[in-house]
């Protein structure tokens, strides 16, 4: 079953290990998909990491520039891996050769822990290749459930559709394109797997339900025709048809926040354009799910870990070196939020709360510091409550609902900001609210602006016409100047975004040849 | 072993070698790469290659942080940068340092500066013999035992002979099977060169000529070490008198006093006479002054040592002229006025840093 040359099968000792371990999450309550653990040494595991995870990708730089920096930090000691997972039916996971054993049991708990939430949170639903996208409820889901994830070989096809490209085109050329749509990468829509709409790959034509418009004639030699089919008849029904027409449609009908879709379906492709479009966006999708619940996925790994490592795992000759392993994952330094951290102790914090009933109305009500100090309802029912959030939340939705006030005291949580005048960034605030705030700010939309299309035939002339959602904050000018020179490329024609900057609506605007920007009403 | 990302490790590496090669003038004029370079590689630091993407503006810059501080307190004293953690956003400028070798540098360089290969004089006597395997026997020690061929013998002759069974695929060499790697001894000529670098240390060349000296230089060494094998560095320091001294000293004296540039040449000309036999080297007199001279008839012998010493021996003779405030300038003038028609004389003025990338291309763009 190895994907390499090498034999990667683990040994038997960590065979044995990764067994027992597997007995005690299911024991917790864990519930994964089957994982195979592969045992890399530190050259393999960072050409794995550069491919984000997967033994094969297909052909591109900037995997080389993610090794060369994956390698250059392992040689200097600044860095190394120490485990990775891929979201996949079976999960595959990499354990380093070389660790000692206390660090291959913590990866083990850990990856276990993940595989958990790949299954169970309902993000990642729409990474389920037999769903074909099209999920209405992520929450239910069948009695069995087995979904086909087999990622690791689409991603390898990937590989193949797009080295066959480059045969026929020469690399240049392929990696220029690919360089075009890694820029338009983030322009998706996260929800749309689950808005009921068709599947994003439409092969199968659509189906042309508008009638012809040829007239109905009945069969007649010529020279019958003209009392068989008399003229007013025709005219007649010529204009029954102009009337039935549809008005011209507008297109999109509806601004479109897949953009990438967008494109494959109205932008004038050549075949292996869209085919690398095709790719590019089908992997955007897969990744969206990771980049939804970082926080949430990495605390309920190093929640589990934790636990099991602690409680039933470890021995009290392993605990001092796992406990400095661990307080190197959990660190925090100034300006910077480790979401392992952040995660693990919001769980802790729920488990906690719901353990002690400190929730509900009557707990928000409560005014007496005194009285919500000493809250003991004696519930239990922490454990319940956090397998619940892991399944139904994503890290938006997570810190909205779980970040108290207390929360944010106790752990000295602040905001910062880059001050002009003192030239170096600085605390702003530790104001709840604020902090909030800026958090969800950062995880909203992944931190990116919010941009639709609104019309492919802008001025009546073919353009593409985008808009970005104002939110308060400003587009980067350089990137976005960048961003729609790469659109052009797919378009093949003029590209605008309406945006604001600096208070006022503006059109920025390339045509192939120029950047413009002028005054945007509409 | 190889590893499937070494294609797209080798993509990343054009990409990075195209985007030295356009800020090349840029690299050369600062210096900045001079002073990082280590035994064989130079660290160069690029802007992170990056994608453009719709994102938002600077105005974001900032997070949210862990720890303790009050508002207003700085979040971390030496960086400047925060937030490249996974839930910060504050993206910096990133830079990317990535090694390259002196030579590829230098070919970047020849690349660039459209820089011809130089030809050698054709004196090398010096060859070197070295062994290269290239072919396989039937005899040698088992050491060198073909492993792959041997097999492929064995299995070849058991087919033709019929012994050999697919459902027991057994293979079983005999001796008359057996196949090694086999060497042939190579000589090759090694080209010798020696680049003697003369600078004035006189009052009036001060740090600034210096650093163009330095970084002049630099660039000359990596040009030649890598159009030849083994090539060897010389250095002279000038004022009224002239010694030889090693790198260092060479790019960090300072001295005050008069100027003979005769001095220089002579000492050049009695290393050319202990070491470098002309007809087994190829030799590159360099020499940078500010221009200044202590007296015309000084002037008129180096005139005559170069013209009868120095130019005969050496494959070219450089001479670079640093505008400097105190410097009258008048060298260059003076040589340009006796080396016309002479090829092998280079001159060439520098007038600051950015200067420095014309200057290379005259004194290594006519290949010799």
């Amino acid at each position: 079953m190895s994907k390499f040359a090498l034999n990667t099968a683990l040994p038997r000792y960590l065979r044995a290990e990764q067994e027992r371990i597997e007995g005690i999450a299911r024991g917790y309550g864990l519930d994964f998909f089957p994982v195979v653990f592969e045992i890399l040494s530190y050259d393999q595991m960072n050409e794995i990491a550069a491919y984000s995870g997967f033994p094969s990708r297909y052909p591109h730089w900037r995997w080389g520039m993610e090794y060369e920096q994956l390698s250059k930090s392992y040689e200097y000691g600044l860095s190394k891996i120490y485990e990775m997972v891929i979201n996949n039916n079976p999960s595959y996971a990499y354990l380093l050769e070389g660790n000692s054993l206390t660090d291959q049991k913590l990866v083990m708990a850990h990856v276990f822990a993940h595989v958990d939430f790949f299954k169970n949170n309902f993000c990642f639903r729409s990474t389920d290749l037999d769903q074909r996208g099209a999920i209405v409820d992520p929450v239910r889901r069948p009695e069995r459930y087995d979904p086909d994830r087999r990622w690791i070989d689409k991603m390898a096809n990937h590989g193949a559709r797009i080295s066959r490209h480059i045969e026929r085109h020469g690399i240049n050329k392929i990696e220029a394109f690919i360089d075009q749509c890694l820029s338009l990468e983030n322009l998706i829509d996260p929800w749309a797997p689950f808005s009921g709409r068709p599947p994003p790959r439409n092969e199968e034509a659509e189906a042309e339900d508008e009638p012809s418009l040829d007239i109905y004639r009945l069969r007649a030699k010529s020279y019958m025709d003209d009392f068989i089919n008399p003229e007013e008849v025709l005219e007649a029904q010529r204009k029954k048809r102009q009337e039935h027409k549809k008005p011209e449609r507008r297109v999109p009908e509806q601004p479109e926040r897949d953009v990438l879709k967008f494109l494959l379906d109205h932008a004038p492709l050549e075949r292996w354009e869209s085919d690398v479009l095709e790719v590019m966006r089908e992997e955007a999708y897969y990744f969206t799910p990771q980049r939804q619940t970082k926080i949430m996925n990495e605390g309920w790994a190093s929640y589990w870990h934790s636990k099991m490592l602690t409680e039933k795992v470890l021995d009290a000759s392993e605990i001092i070196d796992y406990a400095e392993n661990n307080a190197g994952v959990m660190a925090t330094a100034p300006g910077r939020l480790n979401p392992y951290k952040l995660g693990v102790e919001l769980y802790r914090d729920i488990e906690e709360r719901w353990n002690k009933g400190q929730f509900g109305r009557e707990w928000e009500e409560c005014q007496d510091l005194d009285t919500k100090r000493s809250w003991d309802m004696r519930l239990g029912l922490g454990r319940q409550k956090i397998f619940q959030v892991r399944a139904l939340y994503n890290d938006v939705t997570f810190i909205d609902e779980f970040l108290t006030p207390e929360f944010v005291i106790e752990h000295k949580i602040y905001t910062f900001g880059f001050s002009g005048r003192n030239d170096r960034y600085e605390i702003e605030s530790r104001e709840f609210k604020q902090v909030k705030e800026k958090l969800l700010f950062q995880l909203t939309n992944f931190g990116d602006p919010y941009i639709r299309v609104t019309d492919a035939n802008h001025a009546n002339r073919g353009e593409l016409l985008l808009e970005h959602q104002h939110g308060g904050v400003d587009l980067r000018a350089d990137y976005a100047r960048e961003t729609l020179a790469a659109l052009v490329r797919v378009w093949k024609r003029p590209v605008g975004i309406a945006t604001r900057l600096e208070n006022k609506p503006v059109l920025l605007r390339y045509d192939g040849k120029e950047h413009s920007m002028t005054p945007f009403k509409q | 072993m190889s590893l499937k990302i070494d294609q797209d490790h080798g993509r990343f590496r054009q990409i990075v070698r195209g985007r030295i090669r356009q800020n090349l003038r840029k690299y050369i004029s600062q210096g900045e790469l001079v002073g990082r370079k280590g035994k064989d590689l130079v660290s160069i630091p690029i802007p992170q290659i990056d994608i453009p993407r719709f994102r938002f503006g600077d105005k974001q810059r900032g997070g949210v942080g862990q720890g303790e501080g009050n508002p207003g307190d700085p979040v971390s004293a030496d960086d400047k940068h925060p937030g490249q953690g996974q839930a910060g956003s504050g993206e910096g400028e990133h830079i990317l340092e990535v090694d390259v070798t002196l030579e590829e540098l230098a070919s970047i360089l020849g690349e660039e500066l459209e820089l011809p290969d130089i030809q050698d004089k054709g004196k090398s006597k010096i060859s070197n013999a070295h062994d290269r395997y290239s072919g396989i026997r039937r005899v040698g020690p088992e050491s060198l035992r073909h492993f792959k061929r041997t097999y492929r013998q064995a299995l070849r002759r058991m087919i033709s002979s019929g012994t050999f069974r697919p459902d027991a695929p057994v293979v079983v060499p005999i001796p008359e099977d057996k196949r090694y790697r086999s060497w042939k001894t190579v000589t090759e000529p090694v080209a010798n060169a020696v680049i003697i670098y003369m600078m004035d240390v006189s009052g009036s060349m001060g740090d600034e000529q210096k650093e163009i000296v330095r970084i002049e230089s630099f660039w000359i060494d990596a040009w030649l070490t890598r159009q030849y094998k083994g090539l060897e560095s010389r250095f002279i320091i000038h004022d009224a008198v002239a010694r030889e001294v090693d790198r260092e000293t060479f790019f960090h004296t300072r001295e005050s006093g008069g100027t003979m540039i005769s001095s220089a040449y002579k000492l050049c000309s009695q290393i050319i006479d202990n070491d470098y036999p002309p007809d087994e080297w190829n030799i590159y007199p360099f020499h940078f002054s500010d221009g200044d001279n202590w007296s015309m008839d000084d002037t008129l012998s180096c005139v005559e040592i170069l013209k009868g010493q120095l130019l005969p021996r050496a494959n070219m003779f450089a001479y670079g002229q640093v505008e400097s405030p105190y410097g009258s300038g008048q060298f260059i003038k003076d040589l340009k006025e006796h080396f016309a028609q002479d090829d092998r004389v280079v001159l060439s003025e520098i007038r600051d840093k950015d200067a420095i990338v014309g200057s290379i291309k005259d004194f290594l763009g006519k290949g010799k």
